[in-house]
């Protein structure tokens, strides 16, 4: 990725020698697809990507994080940080400082009042703000002068990169937002339409879930950005549509988020348009294994609770040989290629948080029978193993996408071999990853024994993903069924251990105990048994210059760079 | 008209039912329509006991092999007889495929198209002839038009999943589920249509004779007015089999159709879209299963129209 | 009839009211959260306090209620300020859409003209050439046109729109490259130029969808022309010296419409609720696509209001569909 983003910057300054001296909206027209489309601009009411990234173009945070995951400034003069004294040494406190002369879109100045807005607008309790997260822990924001605010957390935070930073929380104007705080944030249509930023792009038409058109920002901070005059940000379709207007067609200067299995890709590809691009980021497919029993014989309210532990996935034994048997190179050579790597690890990156096991890497079936046969399990009459009446019989959910279904056809093939009985179910990803209740196909509430889906987490620190894992972060019933930790795992060393992560600033201690729980829940215990890596593929044309894809970040991150190559 | 004389008054008076298959007997399409039915149920019945590979067994290094008739024109395709249609981005075989998805496909077809007649018919004629029935019957009809069908499917299969899983096993469950959901989502034209007709019909004067003979309402419907209407049926069925087909598919799509390893015509039809430039036969195979159906299905009931047409029956 | 009529349109309030309470338990009762396309990096408690600000934690009831108030006094209200420029519905709250936090009617007003351009032109391309195709097929009945038009709209209908799209786009868009693909919906047509884009644009998704359309009122239509062609008064209006072509177009085709205008009474609220497979497919985002969409998001609202409309339009259509029995069979009588 480094070397391609060189080497266009090497074709790039080559041919585009005149770019430096260009004008602003010199290159005319550029069309984006996305083949979700964006509901609505303000990412403090949606926190879909889409919206978020649509939002990137025209709203800018005072910090992104780059392609590679470092911070970056955009509004703000610095990234605060312990050494240049931003961060007090307390970690209790973080100072931003705004570039001077920046304004807004309409020419009126950015000032810390923006700021401090945008974050009384968000942790309004009314408000419903989809950003909530990222302004946790905070005490206060205060205006120190016109263009410097001091954000005061209540307890130390070692991550302090929550507020203002990446395309979560951009800053918005006050002087547009000011009546649409709390309960009427949902009624200024005109501005959750048609926000006003600091950003390269403005809004001039935007229809809800269909498309948004927008020119140049005349009062961009760059007087020869962005290269574009007009651009069209088309949603809707599928992923192949997209992907074939943008490498087959032409129709389309970039389509986001390509999800095509590799071989429908490469044939694309071929068409010679376009060029796909990927990078990688924290988002892992994995499987999970649910510490219960979840046999609808027992009675609601016990069912799947920790009363009762799993007949036989309570046995380490077990959970280790069905992750043996799974050949993780075959599943991202089908369902991935160059947007997907083999992984043994629930935190895959950033480096400093990383650990190198790869013990799961190789397939060993013969090794997962002769576990099994260590465990007890003997293969009865029909093939599936069993002991003292318990047969290894499985039901594996996961969510309706052609790539996971292909994925389940693998695995049960494989554990079939080992003589494990699985019965596959797919649901509806909007019950799945929906929190209902009432529904017991919900993957929260898991009724399964097996589960299948992907995750990542925010910016490049783990410590709340880490988090989801412990003990009081399990569904149940008297949560309504609500929590991040699936597999009801629960170990007390582990909890203490997150503990001990929340109190640790140092940069090295932080990444060691993260990779000590990151092992805790992989390959000591097989809890969570990662997959894939999976990366992100989007394709320009072949014309588009200055993309760089960033997944710890929006995709548009840089469009102010963007350019056509002539 | 020519052959009216083969009809010789001096013959014993015989069955209608035994003219009705003399009739389609000599009726072409429907010969030709119903013996490639018949093929066909018995391809799909009788052929994984023959080629009995086992069509969810994955074979990754024996994956896209071409069809064995790509020899013919290319002496390099990669093609075996041992996969004589060639296999999937897994190497799930073709052949073996076609005939497991074409049972349940089939299975599924008839069962949503026979379901939905009956309750179509049932309603449109009741609603037609019973004057007092036809207000409350047509609102219901409304109703059921309005309902939007992917909550409808997933209150069904949120309420009815389980219980029927424990009764009948995880496939045949879910095929009970499809069947009904797809037949009571689907009834309402031919209801209307059946209506329709049978308003037009009730006003005739033939009605009206057997009425002033004091026939029943019950031998009425059966015999005079459901004979009348056999045209549309026929029509909705054979568009009704395509529709059931299809629809099963598109469930499989929202997540509550069958297991996903679980062949169907219209699943391996939808699969193989993505590659239809490099691999056509994934989506011809099945769609040629699924259109020779529907196409044998519509000359079988072209041909049973004009038998049931007294008419048009002995010319 | 016009008593009829009467009584039905007052009927039908009540129907309606019904109908909108059945959707509104369904959609209740169906499992689904707005909150699920949410990242899952989202906390559960931030999820909790989205949901809240939807409205999501009041009674059942009450949301019903503040529904029917929205659609049926304030939306109306909203509709006579934009027709005469009054200022009845200002402060009143509107159906509000949970994905865009935006007037569900807005977006529906916004969404209108594609989808009439594309699904209506659809609907009626389809009907112009089911009707003929079905006349002459049941007129020379296994003739070569016959088995021919048998054999292509049983195929058409039988191949299902997620293939034929592809299908089609492949072939014109990708290897000959005549049309666009991606409906561009913002196109406004103002001179010729602009007319022969919108109709290049349009000309994929609605061959897509008038196969479909075609296919169905042509089987229709034969059938039922088959079924009148061999009765006594076709004899008697023949034996009358009447020219064929009265006889077969007016009084065979008059005996013959009932089913057939049945079924294009039953399509035509299709066409204000779009194509959903094939809307998706060349991204025209017109009401079918914002259905599927408010459905997979669990937009409740915008999903209530929108099948409330297409219950709106069912119920007008079969209303026409009965009225239009009594024309064409005076015999007919409902009173």
């Amino acid at each position: 990725m480094k070397l391609k983003t060189l080497l266009l910057g090497a074709i790039a300054g080559t041919a585009l020698a005149p770019a430096a001296f260009a004008e602003r909206g010199s290159d005319g027209h550029v069309n984006i697809i996305y083949w979700q489309a964006p509901s609505i601009l303000n990412p403090y009411l949606s926190s879909g990507t889409k919206d978020i990234e649509s939002a990137s173009l025209v709203v800018e945070p005072l910090g992104r994080y780059d392609q590679d995951g470092a911070l970056v400034a955009y509004l703000a003069e610095e990234i605060p940080t312990v050494e240049n004294g931003g961060v007090a040494a307390d970690l209790k406190s973080i100072t931003w400082k705004l570039k001077s002369g920046l304004t807004w879109s309409d020419g009126t100045p950015v000032t810390s009042a923006d700021v401090k807005f945008t974050a009384d607008y968000c942790m309004n309790p009314e408000g419903g703000c989809a950003q909530l997260a990222k302004f946790e822990g905070v005490d206060s924001v205060e205006i120190i002068d016109d263009l410097t605010v001091t954000v005061t957390f209540g307890e130390a935070k070692p991550n302090p990169y929550g507020p203002f930073m990446g395309g979560q929380s951009p800053i918005i104007q006050m002087a547009q937002f000011e009546n649409c705080t709390g309960a009427k944030a949902p009624e200024c249509t005109d501005a959750n339409f048609g926000p006003i930023g600091t950003g390269p792009f403005v809004v001039t038409e935007f229809r809800p879930n269909d498309v948004i058109t927008m020119e140049a920002n005349q009062n961009y901070r760059d007087a020869a950005k962005p290269a574009f005059a007009t651009l069209t940000f088309k949603g809707g379709g599928d992923a192949t549509a997209s992907g074939r207007a943008v490498l087959e067609t032409g129709e389309f200067d970039y389509a986001w988020n390509l999800q095509l299995a590799p071989d429908v890709l490469a044939k694309m590809a071929e068409g010679g348009k376009g060029t796909t691009v990927a990078a990688f980021g924290t988002l892992v497919e994995r499987i999970e294994m649910n510490m219960t029993n979840t046999s609808p014989d027992l009675p609601e309210g016990e069912r799947g609770t920790a009363m009762h532990p799993h007949p036989f996935l309570s046995d380490v034994r077990v959970r280790k040989a069905l992750s043996m048997a799974i050949d993780r190179e075959l599943l991202v050579e089908i369902g991935y290629g160059q947007a997907g790597r083999p992984t043994c690890n629930l935190v895959p990156a950033p480096l400093a948080y990383a650990s190198d096991n790869t013990d799961c890497l190789i397939q060993d079936i013969e090794g997962a029978k002769a576990l099994l046969d260590e465990a007890g399990y003997t293969v009865g009459s029909d093939g599936v193993r069993e002991k003292d009446g318990v047969r290894l019989s499985m039901l594996y959910q996961t969510s309706t996408n052609a790539v996971r279904q292909d994925f389940q056809a693998l695995i049960k093939q494989w554990w079939d071999e080992i003589g494990v009985e699985t019965e596959l179910r797919n649901i509806n990803a909007s019950v799945f990853f929906g929190g209902d209740p009432g529904s017991p196909d919900t993957f929260q509430r898991f009724y399964a024994d097996v589960e299948m889906y992907a995750n990542n987490f925010d910016g490049t620190d783990p410590e709340s993903y880490l988090a989801q894992h412990t003990c009081d972060k399990a569904p149940k019933p008297e949560s309504q069924w609500q929590g991040e930790n699936m597999n009801r795992y629960c170990d007390p060393a582990y909890d203490a251990l997150v503990a001990e992560l929340g109190r640790t600033g140092s940069l090295a201690k932080r990444g060691e105990i993260a990779k000590k729980l990151n092992d805790m829940l992989t390959k000591e215990s097989y809890v969570v048994v990662p997959l894939v890596d999976r990366g992100r593929v989007s394709a320009h044309a072949n014309s588009l210059g200055g993309v760089v894809l960033n997944t710890w970040d929006s995709e548009l991150w840089n469009v102010a760079d963007w350019y056509r190559i002539k | 008209m020519t052959d009216l004389s083969n009809s010789t008054p001096l013959a014993p008076p015989r069955s209608q039912w035994l003219s009705v298959w003399d009739q389609l007997k000599k009726h072409k399409g429907a010969l030709m329509g119903g013996s490639f039915l018949l093929f066909i149920t018995l391809a799909v019945l009788l052929g994984p006991f023959v080629w009995s590979l086992d069509p969810q067994k994955i074979d990754y290094r024996s994956r896209d092999f071409r069809p064995i008739y790509h020899l013919l024109f290319d002496a390099d395709a990669k093609a075996v007889w041992g996969h004589p249609l060639g296999t999937d981005q897994l190497g799930r075989d073709g052949l073996a495929n076609i005939l497991a998805g074409g049972r349940t496909s089939m299975a599924v077809g008839w069962s949503a198209m026979l379901l939905t007649l009956f309750i179509g018919t049932l309603v449109g004629v009741i609603a037609g002839y019973f004057k007092r029935l036809d207000g409350p019957l047509m609102r219901l009809t409304d109703l059921f038009l309005s309902l939007p069908i992917l909550p409808l499917l997933l209150v069904a299969v949120t309420l009815f999943r389980q219980p029927l899983r424990a009764n009948f096993g995880p496939e045949g469950g879910m095929f009970i589920l499809i069947v009904a959901i797809i037949g009571i989502t689907s009834w309402m034209p031919t209801a209307r249509i059946v209506r329709g007709d049978v308003l037009a019909l009730k006003e005739r004067e033939f009605i009206l004779a057997a009425r002033s003979i004091g026939t029943q309402p019950g031998a009425m419907i059966w015999r005079h007015l459901l004979p009348n209407v056999i045209s549309p049926i026929m029509v909705s069925a054979t568009l009704g089999l395509a529709a059931a087909i299809i629809t099963e598919s598109a469930l499989s799509f929202l997540g509550v159709g069958f297991p996903s390893d679980f062949p169907t015509w219209g699943k391996m039809l939808a699969d193989a879209v993505q590659r239809m430039e490099e691999f056509p036969e994934r989506v011809m195979l099945p769609g040629i299963a699924i259109s020779m159906t529907v196409l044998s299905v519509n000359y079988l009931g072209d041909g049973l129209r004009d038998a049931l047409d007294p008419r048009i029956r002995g010319r | 009839m016009l008593t009829f009529t009467i009584r039905r349109l007052i009927l039908a309030v009540p129907t309606l009211l019904f109908i909108s309470l059945v959707i509104f338990l369904l959609l209740e009762l169906a499992p689904g959260d707005p909150m699920a396309q949410v990242p899952l990096t989202v906390p559960p408690e931030v999820k909790e306090k989205m949901r809240e600000a939807l409205g999501l934690g009041q009674p059942m009831h009450i949301r019903f209620w503040k529904w029917l108030v929205q659609f049926f006094w304030i939306e109306p209200q909203v509709l006579i300020d934009h027709m005469f420029g009054t200022a009845y519905s200002v402060g009143d709250l509107r159906v509000i859409s949970w994905q865009t936090r935006s007037p569900v009617m807005d977006t529906v007003v916004q969404r209108i003209p594609q989808t009439l351009w594309v699904v209506g032109t659809a609907y009626i391309v389809g009907i112009l050439i089911a009707l003929p195709i079905g006349i002459y097929s049941a007129y020379r009945q296994y003739s070569v046109f016959d088995q021919c038009g048998t054999f292509i709209t049983m195929i058409g209908f039988s191949i299902p729109p997620f293939f034929t799209g592809p299908l089609l786009i492949v072939i014109f868009s990708v290897q000959l490259g005549w049309f666009p693909f991606i409906y561009d919906t913002t196109h406004v047509v103002n001179d010729w130029d602009s007319f022969v884009y919108q109709l290049r644009q349009m000309i994929l998704p609605v061959m897509v969808l008038s196969l479909q359309t075609t296919a169905q009122i042509s089987r229709y239509m034969r059938a039922s022309m088959l079924d009148n062609l061999n009765q006594d008064y076709v004899r008697t209006a023949r034996a009358k010296g009447l020219s064929e072509s009265v006889v077969v177009m007016v009084h065979v085709l008059r005996n013959s419409m009932i089913p057939v205008v049945t079924v294009i009474a039953l399509g035509m609220p299709a066409i204000f609720g779009g194509a959903i497979i094939t809307e998706q497919i060349f991204s025209v985002n017109g009401i079918g696509a914002q259905l599927i969409t408010a459905l997979f998001a669990n937009d409740l609202p915008t999903v209530q209001t929108l099948t409330f409309i297409f219950a709106m339009l069912i119920v007008f259509f079969n209303l026409i569909a009965d009225i239009l029995y009594g024309l064409l069979d005076p015999r007919i009588r409902y009173d």
